[in-house]
């Protein structure tokens, strides 16, 4: 069978190679009754690859049902307002569901069906993966199962009345932080149970081979456009990309279509949570007291851990970002210095999103703003005619709560 | 230095399966984890398990993301973890079971992660210096096993691998190939955990394995009764006893010594 790889960077080597390693990072570390699905799901996806039916059929739904292309906006009024990079926004807020995950899930649902698999189960943490799988589901007539920690449920209760209405079954997960981590591990034991009828829609750029890869291909669709899209509109590429980074599929579907363009800058951003000192937060990379290469749900990559080896509870004011480990396409990125981490800290995040309203007219994800906040620290510091974009990974709504609590609260 | 360190992992599994064969029966392993409800109780669990007359030991290391695990198992070791147990720990238990006159094999089941934090080379020496025979790893197929399965090689521990009815027949004839010891068979589809009635299709799964390999099997996942007990142990050379143990715990030790003698009655009888 042909693969589909791809070069990172001049003289490095395709990634991931055949089992589903980035350099040191990636596997597939699962329990044996999933490797036979595995490598169903690895000969089917190649499969539907280098089928132009399968292209095809994926190309015209991302056209007449996700909304695709989406935009790239020019954010004049906060660009003038930072005084320095001109700001580009990639608008996946405007895709079908507000968010991009809508991307993948649409990818997977369409391989799912072709596969005979007519029951999805999916985790979620902000409730935008669920969504989506939820909206696709409905739209394929496939059963759909979502796994939600019941701390995330009950911070993003907007999400849970949508997966509801789109038919649903939202199963609360009370195990653990009882966050996304948790959902995962709930969702992979649904799995395994019943691994014949069932296909897992995971929404990230992790897990074991071949989820990494095939998330990143499904949200590559974002970098193909914004890069066309800067070159149409600002005559040039950017010089920088940012992306939040949770799992890290946003950022991995943006930064997939730069990797050979030397010149333009990759960076990811972590939630940093109350501040990476206070040990609370989702930073695996910023800090090496508790993050570390690790195993957790079937992939070797960094994870926040304790030093006996038993996964932290995470901490972020967005439940997309609040995740103990990172897809390990990022692991690899970071150890060949073609990407860099940076993190945001909840306030950062907050009024990075206060910012975005007031002066755009667009209400970010509290994820996105993780992004935002990275391009407020570093456009002052470039020159007029440097160009940055960032990745607007989803839209708002959903944390409206979260955020007036936030503001309330505050001194 | 006592018998237990001076044969190897496989050989004293060998002997083992070679004395349940001669009672014509299956080896009887349950599987007991460190720190649930406490830390002396388990021990003390494990030790009446010794005396009850069973065949060898899982010995259960926590993790906070059991992934192959039901939630009987799932919350007895967070309450071992709430108790402050390690990998170190774990170690430490199967010597002083030792030292407590438990000469049966014991094998340490837990999810890799911890074992990297300790370091699998670390691991696997301290493993064998406590009198461990070998080492039980549910998230490490024999793709990704390389490192610690050469680890356990250094030090002549076996490195247990799984098969389960989802396998193929090309991954039977792969996984027996680097079986050492036994082979686990999952029962069923699914996550540990008591339950009602085994598979239907359980034998034909059983059959289609024992045609590749001459290494003993042993089942796991579902088993918890004496009747189930009595149906497989004319199946497989051996079988495991989990999540209806650690149940029967939360009523004391000796509830747990009660079902393990009612098993092992019932593999007499059968």
């Amino acid at each position: 069978m042909e693969r589909q790889t791809v070069k990172i960077g001049v003289g490095q080597a395709e990634v991931p190679d055949a089992r589903g390693y980035f350099g040191e990072f990636g596997g597939r570390f699962v329990p044996e009754t999933l490797v036979p699905a595995l490598d169903e799901l690895t000969a089917a996806y190649f499969e539907a690859q280098a089928d132009p039916a399968f292209q095809a059929e994926l190309a015209h739904l991302q056209a007449t049902y996700s909304g695709r292309p989406t935009p790239i906006s020019y954010a004049a009024r906060l660009s003038d307002y930072l005084g320095g990079a001109r700001i580009y926004l990639k608008r996946e807020d405007l895709a079908h569901t507000g968010a991009h995950k809508i991307n993948n899930a649409l990818g997977q649902a369409l391989l799912a069906r072709r596969m005979g698999k007519r029951r999805i189960v999916a985790e979620t943490g902000a409730g935008q993966h669920g969504v989506a799988s939820a909206t696709v589901c409905a739209l394929l007539g496939l059963e759909c199962h979502v796994y939600m920690g019941s701390v995330d449920m009950a911070r993003q209760r907007p999400n849970v009345f949508r997966m509801k209405l789109l038919g649903a079954d939202v199963i609360p997960v009370d195990s653990g932080s009882r966050t996304l981590k948790d959902a995962i591990t709930e969702a992979i034991r649904d799995w395994v149970t019943n691994v014949e009828t069932t296909h897992y829609l995971l929404g990230s750029a992790l897990g074991p081979h071949p989820y990494p890869l095939m998330v990143r291909d499904f949200q590559s669709v974002i970098g193909v456009e914004a890069r066309a899209q800067m070159l149409e509109q600002a005559g040039r590429l950017p010089d920088v990309c940012i992306a939040c980074v949770g799992g890290g599929s946003n950022a991995i579907g943006l930064f997939h279509a730069f990797r050979d363009d030397e010149d333009v800058e990759l960076i990811g951003v972590e939630a940093g949570g109350r501040g990476v000192a206070s040990g609370q937060h989702a930073a695996r990379f910023a800090d090496p007291s508790l993050g570390r290469p690790g195993v957790l749900h079937g992939t070797r990559s960094f994870v926040l851990q304790d030093a006996d080896g038993q996964i932290r509870e995470t901490h972020s004011i967005s439940a997309g970002l609040d995740y103990a480990s990172v897809g390990p396409e990022h692991a690899y990125l970071r150890q060949l210095e073609r990407a860099h981490y940076t993190v945001a800290t909840d306030d950062e995040a907050l009024a990075a999103f206060e910012l975005l309203c007031h002066l755009e007219g667009i209400i970010p994800a509290l994820e996105s703003a993780h992004a935002i906040a990275e391009a407020v620290k570093l456009a002052p510091k470039l020159p007029p005619d440097a160009i940055v974009l960032v990745n607007l990974s989803g839209r708002g709504d959903k944390d409206l709560d979260t955020v007036l609590g936030a503001l309330e609260r505050r001194p | 230095m006592s018998g237990a360190r001076e044969t190897t992992g496989p050989d004293a599994l060998a002997a083992m399966f070679a004395r349940a064969r001669r009672e014509s029966r299956a080896a009887f392993l349950p599987y007991f984890p460190i720190g649930y409800p406490t830390v002396a109780d388990s021990l003390d669990a494990i030790e009446a398990l010794a005396r009850a007359g069973v065949d060898g030991f899982e010995i259960g290391m926590p993790f906070s993301d059991p992934l192959a695990d039901g939630p009987t198992i799932q919350a007895a070791t967070q309450i071992a973890l709430e108790n402050g147990v390690t990998v170190g720990r774990c170690l430490d238990a199967v010597g002083e079971l030792r030292a407590r006159g438990v000469t049966q094999p014991m094998l340490l089941m837990g999810y890799l992660n911890p074992l990297l934090a300790y370091g699998l080379e670390r691991f696997a020496r301290d493993a064998r210096a406590a009198g461990a025979a070998g080492v039980i790893v549910p998230d490490l197929p024999p793709e990704e096993a390389g490192p610690l399965a050469e680890a356990c090689a250094r030090e002549g521990l076996a490195q247990i691998v799984f098969l389960a009815p989802t396998s193929s027949p090309e991954r039977i004839a792969l996984v027996a190939q680097r079986a050492q010891g036994f082979i686990y068979l999952v029962s069923v589809t699914g996550v540990t955990g008591a339950r009602d009635s085994l598979p239907l299709d359980l034998q034909a799964f059983i059959t289609r394995v024992r045609a590749a390999t001459s290494t003993p099997l042993v089942l796991g996942f579902g088993i918890s009764r004496p009747e189930q007990v009595q149906q497989v142990s004319a199946w497989v050379d051996g079988f495991i006893v989990g999540s209806a143990l650690v149940r029967a715990a939360a009523a004391g030790v000796e509830a747990v010594r009660d079902l393990a003698l009612t098993l092992r009655h019932a593999l007499d009888e059968a």
